[in-house]
Parts: C-alpha cells; sequence; structure tokens
C-alpha cells in the first residue's frame, strides 16, 4: 500500500525524508522464504531455462545432449501432421469448455447464494465432482457411462432417443471428454460465490429502488463486481484446459482417429514413451508461447471489461 | 408482505432446481457405487441405478488384485507418498507465507509479482527437464519428486492462500508478543499458528486430495508396480481385467475415491469458508 500523495504533501519535507529513511527492513523475512527462494531455483527456474536448452538438442537421456540447432521446431512444424492435430483439438477444447465451464460455474454460484436452509449441504454435494477432480477413478466411471452399452445411452433409450457413439465417433469424444470437465466447475464455483457474496447489498437495494429487474441487476450489478473473478478463473482455467492430460490418456487414449490427441498427450508420448526429450521440450516451448499469447491477450483486453471498485490499483 | 410471498415463491423454485441440478451432479457417483455390486450384464446395456442381481465379492477380490500386488500394497502406498508430501506442504507455505506476509525486506516486491507469476507457469514447460534432474538425482522410482519439492514450497497457491489469511490477523498481536519476549519464530508458533487453523486445514485438505489423486506425474516417476499408487494400480486393474468382472474395477474405483469424500465431508466448512474468507482480495 502506498500512501497517497496528498497526505505526503501536507508533510514537511524534512520529515518526509526520515519517512524514506525509516524503512527498517527486517532481514529475517530471507530466513522464512529461504525454502521457496531455493525451491523457485531449483524446481522452477532452472528447469525452465533448461527446458529451452534442452529444445535445441536431440536427446535421448541416454547419451550426451546433441546441439541441433532449430532441428526440432523446424521438423515440429513441417514434418509432424500430429502436431498440427494436437494444437487443432486441442483448440476446438480450450475454446468450448473453459467458457462453457465458467458460465455453469457462475450459473450454479448464483444459486448457491441464496439464503436457503441447508445450503452449506448443496455446496458440498456441487463441490465434490471437482474434489475428484482428475482421479483415474473419474476417469473409468466416464468410460462406463458413455460406452456405447452405457448408462447414459440406456437413459436415452429411454425417451426413444441414440444410442449415441459418445466416445467412439471422432466427431463427439472430444465434447464429451470436455463434458467432463465442465461437470468439475467447483473450484470456480467457490470463488464466484465468494465473489458474489462480497458484493455490498446496497447496490442491490438501490438497483431495486430504481426499479431494475433481477434480469437486469445481474448484468449491471452482478457480473460487472465479478469482473475480477472472471478474470482470475479465465486465465487460471485457460492454463489447465491447455494441459488436460488423465482424462484424454484413460478415456480414450487419444483416439478415435487422434480425435482426442490433445496436446499434453503428444507431449507425454514424445517425452516419456519415446525418450525424446529435445523434441518434447520444444513442444513444451511452443506450448508455453501460446499460452503466454493467450494470457497476454486476455490481460491486455481484461481493461475492456474487467471493473475494479477502486478504480484499478 | 407482497415482497415476502415472492421471496418465497423464489426460493422454492431454487430449492426444486437446486435439488434437480445436484442429482444429476451426483447421478454418476451414485451409479459408480451401486454399479459396483452389478453383474456385467447389469452393469451394461441398463439404464437401472439399483442392481437386479446383487453381487457382493467385488469389494473383497478386487481388493486382492489380480497379479503379485493388491490394493492394499497400492493404499500404503498412496499414503507413504501423500503423507509426508502434506505435511511438507504445510510446514514450508506456512514459514513461506509468514516471511511475506510479516517482513519487510528488498526486493520484496519483486519476489511476491514472481512467487505469483509462477502460479500461470505451465507444468508443462518444466516437467521435462525435471524428469532429467530427478533421473540424475537418481530419485526416479522413488517418491522424493513428490516430497522434496513439496518441502520446498513449489506450490505457489498454497503460499498465497496462507499469506491473505495471515495478512487477515491483526499485527497487533505479533507487537504483543513481542513486547512479551517473543522473537519472529515464537510469535509464529505461539500466536498466528493457532489462529491459521483454518487456512492450514485447507492447504492440507488440497494437496492430500490432489497429490492422492494425481496420475500424471504418479505415471512418470513411478515405474515398479511394487511402488504403484492407487492411480497406478487402478488404471493397471483397467487394462488387465479385459471384459473379466468390471464390477471389481469399479468398486475398486469406489475404494480409491472414498478417502477423499470422507475428509471432503468432515472437513467442509473449512473448505467453502476458508476459501470465502481467504478469498481472492487484493
Amino acid at each position: 500500500m502506498s500512501v497517497p500523495q496528498s497526505i505526503l504533501n501536507k508533510i514537511p519535507k524534512s520529515g518526509r525524508r526520515k519517512i524514506k529513511v525509516r524503512r527498517n527492513y527486517q532481514y529475517a523475512g530471507y530466513l522464512y522464504i529461504l525454502p521457496w527462494l531455493i525451491g523457485l531455483l531449483i524446481f522452477q527456474l532452472y528447469p525452465f531455462i533448461s527446458s529451452l536448452y534442452y529444445s535445441f538438442t536431440d536427446y535421448n537421456m541416454v547419451s550426451a545432449p546433441k546441439w541441433v540447432g532449430l532441428d526440432n521446431y523446424h521438423k515440429i512444424f513441417t514434418e509432424d501432421p500430429d502436431f498440427y492435430q494436437s494444437l487443432k483439438v486441442t483448440g476446438i477444447y480450450v475454446l468450448l469448455a473453459v467458457p462453457v465451464k465458467l458460465a455453469f460455474a457462475l450459473f450454479v454460484a448464483m444459486l448457491l447464494s441464496a439464503k436457503l436452509r441447508a445450503i452449506n449441504f448443496f455446496r458440498t454435494v456441487y463441490y465434490l465432482p471437482s474434489i475428484l477432480g482428475g482421479s483415474v477413478a473419474i476417469s473409468v466411471l466416464w468410460r462406463f457411462l458413455f460406452m456405447k452399452e452405457g448408462v447414459v445411452n440406456s437413459l436415452l433409450a429411454r425417451v426413444h432417443l441414440g444410442p449415441v457413439d459418445w466416445l467412439g465417433s471422432p466427431d463427439i469424444a472430444l465434447y464429451t471428454l470436455g463434458l467432463l470437465t465442465v461437470w468439475q466447475f467447483g473450484s470456480s464455483m467457490v470463488l464466484f460465490l465468494a465473489g458474489i457474496q462480497q458484493i455490498p447489498n446496497d447496490l442491490y437495494e438501490a438497483g431495486s429502488i430504481d426499479g431494475a429487474s433481477r434480469f437486469s441487476m445481474f448484468f449491471r450489478i452482478t457480473v460487472p463486481m465479478l469482473t475480477p473473478i472472471v478474470l482470475f478463473n479465465l486465465v487460471m482455467q485457460m492454463v489447465n484446459a491447455f494441459q488436460e492430460f488423465t482424462g484424454a490418456f484413460v478415456i480414450t487414449h487419444g483416439g478415435p482417429m487422434k480425435s482426442t490427441y490433445l496436446y499434453a498427450l503428444k507431449l507425454y508420448e514424445e517425452a516419456f514413451t519415446f525418450f525424446k526429450m529435445g523434441y518434447a521440450s520444444a513442444l513444451s516451448w511452443i506450448l508455453f508461447l501460446i499460452i503466454m499469447a493467450v494470457t497476454a491477450v486476455i490481460f491486455k483486453s481484461s481493461g475492456g471489461w474487467v471493473h475494479y471498485e477502486d478504480g484499478g490499483k | 408482505m407482497r415482497e415476502l410471498q415472492h421471496d418465497s415463491k423464489n426460493s422454492w423454485l431454487n430449492y426444486i432446481f437446486l435439488i434437480v441440478l445436484g442429482l444429476v451432479m451426483v447421478y454418476p457417483l451414485i451409479w459408480l457405487f451401486t454399479s459396483s455390486f452389478k453383474t456385467n450384464a447389469d452393469i451394461f446395456g441398463s439404464s437401472r441405478l439399483l442392481p437386479t442381481t446383487y453381487v457382493w465379492d467385488a469389494y473383497k477380490l478386487g481388493w486382492q488384485g489380480t497379479g503379485q500386488y493388491g490394493f492394499e500394497d497400492f493404499f500404503i502406498n498412496t499414503l507413504k507418498l501423500v503423507i509426508p508430501t502434506v505435511i511438507f506442504t504445510i510446514v514450508s507455505s506456512v514459514l513461506v507465507a509468514y516471511g511475506f506476509a510479516r517482513f519487510n525486506f528488498p526486493l520484496k516486491t519483486l519476489l511476491f509479482s514472481v512467487m505469483i507469476a509462477t502460479l500461470m507457469l505451465p507444468n508443462a514447460s518444466v516437467m521435462i527437464p525435471r524428469y532429467i534432474l530427478f533421473n540424475k538425482l537418481g530419485w526416479l522410482d522413488t517418491y522424493l519428486p513428490f516430497i522434496i519439492p513439496a518441502a520446498f514450497a513449489t506450490s505457489a497457491f498454497f503460499i498465497y492462500l496462507m499469506i491473505q489469511f495471515i495478512r487477515g490477523l491483526p499485527r497487533d498481536l505479533d507487537e504483543a508478543a513481542t513486547i512479551d519476549g517473543c522473537n519472529s519464530f515464537t510469535v509464529l508458533t505461539r500466536v498466528l499458528l493457532p489462529l491459521c487453523k483454518p487456512a492450514i486445514f485447507s492447504v492440507g485438505i488440497f494437496q492430500f486430495m490432489w497429490t492422492w489423486n494425481d496420475f500424471f506425474n504418479s505415471i512418470i516417476y513411478i515405474s515398479s508396480v511394487s511402488k504403484f499408487t492407487i492411480s497406478l494400480g487402478l488404471r493397471l486393474s483397467l487394462d488387465a481385467s479385459s471384459a473379466v468382472s468390471w464390477n471389481q474395477v469399479l468398486a475398486m474405483s469406489v475404494v480409491s475415491i472414498v478417502p477423499c469424500v470422507l475428509l471432503f465431508f468432515f472437513c467442509q466448512k473449512y473448505f467453502v469458508e476458508g476459501i470465502s474468507t481467504t478469498g481472492l482480495k487484493g
């Protein structure tokens, strides 16, 4: 927190200098953050930088890394059709799953913000699928639910629909996996819920005095007040969605016809099945740059749609 | 009066909506549980939730496993991995959060920004060199790649959560304790730590569940079946039992999520409230 200029101006010049001098650093702070600092260097910064180095090498973990310059990148862009396929399905996946998930999370958060009896019970129930998250058990479950003879088709048959080949059809499988992600909207929902509860009630009272409908209050008050949380959720969920792995790996193995061959799957196979560490590092750097670019676009645009109560700080 | 009627009608609608949607949400989980008592024929091609014929031995047989190692081993392995990871995560993130929340030192703002930035650093961009590093250190096929990074507070999310919580505690407490003769470490252990209980619970529960359910790191770091975690064991049984006894696979899926579900239900008040109080302010 900085001291506002108006207050600073009231302090005599000599006094002002005293404030600056009396900063009084407490070096013990370093001692406490030391574990993080070491962890940052060894487990984050060093790997991050060395992955750039590896991306210019040919390295199979047996013989020493061999410098190949831009070869890996060249191969990725010109000789690897799987790269474009994985990029395409990941793009579709991110573009669909993330907005639908956030919209759903906001919708449920609105429902759960009502002052009702047993509301905590409902919150728990709605959060439950999310805590089980990317577990293999849930992937197993999804496979059973959506296989051709699975429950979902049996339920559809009752109303004389289907059967739909949820996981076997290249046109649909990706959406079936997307549905699994949407089902786990809990963590975004909890943040929305916390945000809704912090919106001052007088805004709604003022709104209802002005005769605003619930609908317009939602779009004029609730949504603008929640935009900082939308921004946070959007970025975090986007970063996660780009790296989605377990579902595609356990449920569909990337198939049918590579229709669910998400980028993380491609990365996993190159690195840990074929041990082409240099090539995989190049792939990971391309993913990193894509994620950074998308994040930058989101942040750049956020000035236009994110509303801060105190006018931004 | 009119307002009241309006509200009660609305809350009825809310209830109905919440119940219907809630059923849709948990239906898959209920199905998972009931189907672990079904026969194969019942699992496929039937939309009935309850079994037509009950099979009771899926849990017993599934637990034994098919090969040399059963789920008892996978469970014990998972605990050996998860418990140290959780403890180290809590200790390290409390210490680091205390440093950031209560001390003023050169470059603090910069370091804090770096910490927040790592929140968004994709795991994909560090996982390959980390793997190579752990290979050089001889840590592959051990649980050290999970435990040691936890001891060094590599999860920015937990540090941030703790910082937000500690910032919410009045500084007067620290000052009073200092006057009473506490040094900065005893201020932390005797004064702040007891107050941080809700946040510590949140960190612990989250880390427990994430590590418990983690599949990606398990599959890249653990290779011998004797060290398999639940996730790996489950996938092993999924691949092994080709069309034989699916109820056993489902039963073991249930068993593997039970600890998380129980923990969640017992600690749910920390979950929702812990997050909304530490929240997203700032």
